[in-house]
C-alpha cells in the first residue's frame, strides 16, 4: 500500500483544531445570524413603528376617540379628530367583498387545477396562475383606476367608478392566485392513497372530493383563506388609487371609500416627523402589524394542525 | 367492464357538471386578467420606443421617456439584491442545515412568514423609522434598498431552504462520514446541487422588488428628479411610483403614458417570472440522481 | 494516547498475532437509545490493530448503530444517545472535539449506496481534497488505486467524468467503498457491503480486504455468515441490542465457547 499520505498527514493527533475546523465554526455562527435576521427584523418593525408612534398612544387621544369616531380630520385648523372608524369601515368593507369574489373562484379554481387537470392543461393554469400572482399591485391600481372606473360608471351608471365595488373586485383578482395556490398545496398534501381506497369502493372523482380530499384538506384551504384575508386587509397601493379615496362609511357598494393602508400612504408625505398626525398614522400601522400578525398566526396554527392530524 | 349502473351514471353526470363548473370559475379568474393585459398592450405599445425607455421625461412628465425611472428601479433592485441574498441564502442554510427542531427554530419560521404577510405600508413605515430617521441615511437609494431588502427576505429564504432541502440527506451523510465538517459539505455537496434552485429564488426577488411601490414611496422614491442619481445616498425615481404618479397626480397627462409605464412595468415583472419558471422547468427535467 | 503505527510486524499466525497487537478501538459498557428505545445495550470488547472483526446477528441486532456511534454520527442525529466508552487508539471519542478529524480516520461503508453527484473521479478525489491534497498527479494514483481495490476500475476507467449519482447500484456501492479507502483510513467499518455486488466481484473485494489487514483495522458488519468466517479474525454476535459471543471466528462455528443462541445462528437456524 502507498503510505504517502498517511506518513506525512496523519498522525495520532486527531483531535487537533486545524483551519478546517474553525472555519466550519465561523461558518456555524454567520448563517446563525443569517437565521436569527427574520426575528430580528420582525422585532424590530414592532420596535420602530411603536417608537414612532409612542408620543401619540401616551398622550393626546384616546382609544375610545381613535377606534370609534368617524372622523379623521388631521388637519383641521381648529380641532383636529383623529378618528379610525370610517378607515376601518373602508378598509373591510373592501376586503369583505374581496374575499366574496376571491374564496369561491380561488378555492374551485384549485379544485379545479388539482383534482381534474391533467397533464399540459394542469402545467398551464398552474404557470398561468403564479404569473398572475406576481403582477404588481400598483399595476392593479392602475387598471382599476383606467379600466374599471368607465366600466363601472357604464355599466352600472353612476357617477364615479372609483368605489367599494371596483377596489373589492380588484383585490379580489389580486388575492385570488395567491389562494389558488395554497389551497391548490393543500390539496395536493392529501395521499393519493386516500383517493385510490374511496375510488376502489367505486366512488366517482367528484365523490371523491367532495367526501374525501375536501375534508382532509380542510385546514390548509382555511389556511389560505386566512392568507389571502391577510393579503387582502394589508394591500396598499390598489385600494389607494380604486376606492376613490373618500372618508366614508360605505352604504352600498357604489360609495367611495378609504383605507387605513391606503391613508397612510397618501398623508404620510405631508406631516412633519413627530407631529401628532404623523404620530396617528404610525398608530395606524401598528394596528395594521398587530392585526396581520394574529391573522398569520392563526393561518399558520391551522395549517399546522393540518400536518399533525 | 362493468355496465354502469343507474345509480352510477347519476354519479357521473353530477362529476361532469361540478368539473363544468370548476372550469369555468378558472376560466373566469383568469380570462378578465387576460383581456385586462390585453388592454394594457394594445393602449401601451404604441408609447413604447427607444425613445421612450432611455430618455428623461419632459413637460411636467406629460411627455418625453421614463430613462430616470427605469434607472432608479435597476438600482433599487440591485442594492437590495446586495443586503437580502447574502443574508436570506444565510439563513436558508441556517434552518436547512443547522436549525435543530426546536421551539426557536418555530420562531424564525414564524418571524419569516409575518415578515412577508406584513402589508407593505408598515414595511414603509418601519424603512421611515429605522433607515431614513434612525440610521440617518436620509430618504436615499440605501434606505429605500435595505426597506425593500427586508420586505423581500422571505422570497431569499423560502426558495433557497426549498432547493437546499431538495438535496437528498443521504449525499450529507456520506459527506460527513469522510470527515468532511457541515461546511465542506454544504460547499461541495449541497450548494452546489442547489444553486439553480436558488437562482430562481432571486430572480423572483428582483421581479417582488421592482414592482414594489409603498415600501420606497417615502424612503427614497420621489414622484420627479431633474437629474439622475449619483451615488446610494441620493433619491431617485422608480418605475413603480412612477406608474402612480402618472396615472393620479399629473393633471392633462396624455392616456397613453400610464398605459406605456404600466405595461414596461408589468413586461419587466412578468419576464423575470417566466424565467424563474422556465430555470425551475429545466431544472426539474436535469435530473442528477 | 497509545498506538505506534510506525512498524507493522510480518504476522503469520493470525489467531496468536492479534492476540498480541495493541488495542485499536476500546468498546466499555456501550449502550445506544433512540427515542423509539434501546438499540445496543451494555456491550464490551477490545478491536485490536490489523484484525477483521467480524459483527454478524439479524436484522435490529444493533450492528449499524454501533457503527454510527464509533463515527460520532450521533452529532446529526438528535434523538441518538450513547452511553458507556468507545476509545479510539485510547482517545475516549466522546471528548473529541475535532470529530471530523476522528472520522477522516475511519472509512464506513454503510449498505446503502450513495454516490455523490460529482463525477466518478471527484467521488474518489473528494476525501484527499477535504484533507488538503491539490496535487493533480496524486489525486491521480489514489483514484486509480482506489478504484482498482473496489473492484470498480474496469468499469468505470473510461467514463470517469460521468456522475457517481448515476452508476447502478452494484457500481455505487463499489464506488462507496472506493470512497472509504481513499480516506486512507486506520479503521475500515463495512456493514453489508456485498449487498448489490456479484459473488465474484464479492472474492475480489473479499481478497482486497485480506491484504489490507497488514495496514489497516477492519469492522465487517454481514448478515453472511460465510463471509464473517472466510475474513474474520474475531467474530462478535449481536442480537437483539445485545452482544452475545466474541471469539476468535473458528471457535464459534465449531461451537467450542458459543452460546447455544449463537450456534443456532451460525447453523441457520434462526435469522
Amino acid at each position: 500500500m502507498n503510505k504517502q499520505t498517511r506518513a506525512s498527514s496523519k498522525t495520532t493527533d486527531f483531535d487537533r483544531l486545524n483551519r478546517d475546523w474553525y472555519i466550519d465554526k465561523a461558518v456555524q455562527i454567520l448563517v446563525f445570524i443569517g437565521g436569527i435576521s427574520a426575528i430580528v427584523f420582525i422585532i424590530g418593525i414592532f420596535i420602530f413603528i411603536t417608537k414612532e408612534g409612542m408620543g401619540f398612544l401616551l398622550g393626546d387621544f384616546s382609544f375610545k376617540e381613535f377606534f370609534l369616531s368617524p372622523n379623521w380630520r388631521p388637519t383641521s385648523e381648529n380641532k383636529a379628530t383623529y378618528g379610525i372608524l370610517a378607515l376601518i369601515a373602508g378598509t373591510a368593507s373592501v376586503t369583505g367583498l374581496a374575499m366574496l369574489v376571491a374564496i369561491p373562484f380561488s378555492l374551485g379554481t384549485a379544485i379545479f387545477i388539482a383534482e381534474f387537470a391533467t397533464g399540459k392543461t394542469r402545467e398551464f393554469l398552474k404557470i398561468t396562475v403564479e404569473l398572475l400572482a406576481a403582477i404588481p399591485s400598483v399595476v392593479w391600481g392602475f387598471i382599476g383606476l383606467a379600466i374599471m372606473n368607465p366600466l363601472i360608471i357604464d355599466i352600472f351608471d353612476v357617477p364615479v367608478g372609483l368605489n367599494v365595488l371596483n377596489a373589492g373586485i380588484i383585490l379580489g383578482l389580486m388575492a385570488a392566485p395567491i389562494m389558488t395556490s395554497i389551497a391548490e398545496d393543500a390539496l395536493k398534501a392529501v395521499p393519493d392513497r386516500y383517493r385510490e381506497a374511496a375510488e376502489a369502493l367505486g366512488a366517482t372523482r367528484w365523490q371523491v372530493i367532495y367526501k374525501v380530499v375536501l375534508p382532509a384538506a380542510k385546514n390548509g384551504l382555511l389556511g389560505a383563506v386566512l392568507l389571502g384575508v391577510g393579503r387582502g386587509f394589508g394591500e396598499t397601493m390598489a385600494v389607494l388609487m380604486a376606492t376613490g379615496h373618500a372618508i366614508n362609511i360605505p352604504g352600498s357598494v357604489f360609495d367611495s371609500v378609504r383605507a387605513l393602508t391606503a391613508t397612510i400612504a397618501a398623508e404620510l408625505g405631508e406631516t412633519a416627523v413627530g407631529s401628532p398626525h404623523y404620530k396617528a398614522l404610525f398608530t395606524i400601522g401598528i394596528s395594521l402589524f398587530l392585526i396581520t400578525f394574529v391573522i398569520n398566526l392563526i393561518a399558520d396554527l391551522v395549517v399546522r394542525g393540518v400536518k399533525k392530524g | 367492464m362493468f355496465e354502469a349502473s343507474p345509480i352510477n351514471l347519476k354519479n357521473l353526470t353530477r362529476q361532469k357538471i361540478f368539473r363544468f363548473l370548476l372550469g369555468s370559475m378558472t376560466a373566469t379568474l383568469i380570462l378578465p386578467v387576460a383581456l385586462i393585459l390585453g388592454t394594457l398592450i394594445v393602449k401601451g405599445a404604441p408609447v413604447i420606443s427607444f425613445d421612450f425607455l432611455f430618455t428623461s421625461p419632459t413637460n411636467g412628465m406629460t411627455a418625453g421617456g421614463i430613462f430616470p425611472a427605469l434607472l432608479g428601479t435597476i438600482l433599487l433592485v440591485l442594492v437590495a439584491l446586495l443586503a437580502s441574498v447574502p443574508l436570506g441564502v444565510a439563513a436558508a442554510i441556517y434552518l436547512s442545515e443547522y436549525a435543530p427542531d426546536n421551539w426557536f427554530t418555530r420562531a424564525i419560521n414564524l418571524a419569516i412568514i409575518n415578515l412577508a404577510g406584513v402589508p407593505s405600508i408598515v414595511h414603509a413605515l418601519f424603512g421611515l423609522g429605522a433607515f431614513v430617521l434612525f440610521f440617518r441615511f436620509g430618504t436615499s437609494i440605501l434606505a429605500a434598498s435595505l426597506t425593500l431588502a427586508v420586505m423581500t427576505l422571505p422570497v431569499v429564504i423560502v426558495a433557497t431552504r426549498e432547493s437546499l432541502q431538495a438535496v437528498p440527506m443521504a449525499f450529507r451523510e456520506a459527506c460527513w462520514n469522510m470527515g468532511a465538517t457541515r461546511w465542506q459539505t454544504i460547499r461541495r455537496i449541497v450548494l452546489p446541487n442547489a444553486v439553480t434552485g436558488i437562482l430562481t429564488g432571486v430572480i423572483l426577488e428582483v421581479s417582488r422588488t421592482s414592482g414594489e411601490t409603498a415600501p420606497i414611496m417615502f424612503t427614497g422614491a420621489v414622484f420627479f428628479l431633474p437629474f439622475l442619481p449619483q451615488g446610494v445616498f441620493d433619491q431617485t425615481m422608480a418605475l413603480s411610483l412612477h406608474l402612480f404618479v402618472v396615472s393620479t397626480q399629473v393633471p392633462e397627462m396624455p392616456e397613453a403614458v400610464p398605459y406605456g409605464v404600466a405595461l414596461v412595468l408589468i413586461g419587466m415583472v412578468l419576464l423575470m417570472n417566466s424565467a424563474s419558471i422556465a430555470l425551475r422547468m429545466y431544472l426539474r427535467g436535469k435530473k442528477k440522481w | 494516547m497509545v498506538g505506534s503505527n510506525a512498524v507493522n510486524e510480518d504476522r503469520s499466525l493470525v489467531k496468536d498475532g492479534t492476540e498480541q497487537s495493541p488495542v485499536k478501538l476500546g468498546v466499555e459498557n456501550l449502550s445506544i437509545h433512540y427515542e423509539t428505545g434501546p438499540a445496543l445495550q451494555n456491550v464490551s470488547f477490545d478491536i485490536r490493530k490489523n484484525e477483521i472483526f467480524g459483527i454478524i446477528g439479524p436484522a435490529n441486532a444493533g450492528k449499524t448503530s454501533f457503527l454510527k456511534a464509533i463515527n460520532r454520527m450521533d452529532m446529526f442525529n438528535p434523538g441518538m444517545k450513547i452511553d458507556g466508552k468507545i476509545t479510539f487508539d485510547g482517545t475516549d471519542i466522546s471528548k473529541v472535539r475535532n470529530v471530523y478529524g476522528l472520522r477522516s480516520r475511519i472509512g464506513v461503508v454503510f449498505p446503502l449506496p450513495v454516490g455523490l453527484p460529482l463525477s466518478v473521479y471527484d467521488n474518489v478525489a473528494l476525501a484527499p481534497r477535504l484533507a488538503g491534497l491539490k496535487n493533480k498527479a496524486e489525486l491521480n494514483v489514489i483514484v486509480e488505486r482506489c478504484l482498482t481495490r473496489a473492484a470498480l476500475w474496469d468499469e468505470v476507467k473510461d467514463r470517469l467524468n460521468s456522475l457517481g449519482s448515476m452508476l447502478s447500484g452494484g457500481q455505487q456501492q463499489r464506488l462507496t467503498i472506493a470512497r472509504a479507502l481513499s480516506q486512507d483510513p486506520e479503521l475500515l467499518m463495512l456493514d453489508e457491503f456485498s449487498i448489490a455486488v456479484d459473488p465474484v466481484t464479492t472474492m475480489r473485494i473479499e481478497d482486497v480486504l485480506k491484504e489490507l489487514k497488514n495496514e489497516i483495522t477492519i469492522i465487517l458488519v454481514t448478515n453472511l455468515v460465510q463471509q464473517a468466517r472466510r475474513l474474520a479474525d474475531r467474530t462478535a454476535f449481536f442480537l437483539e441490542g445485545q452482544c452475545v459471543d466474541v471469539a476468535v471466528t473458528e471457535d464459534l462455528f465449531t461451537g467450542e465457547v458459543s452460546d447455544q443462541r449463537t450456534r443456532d445462528y451460525v447453523e441457520g437456524r434462526f435469522g
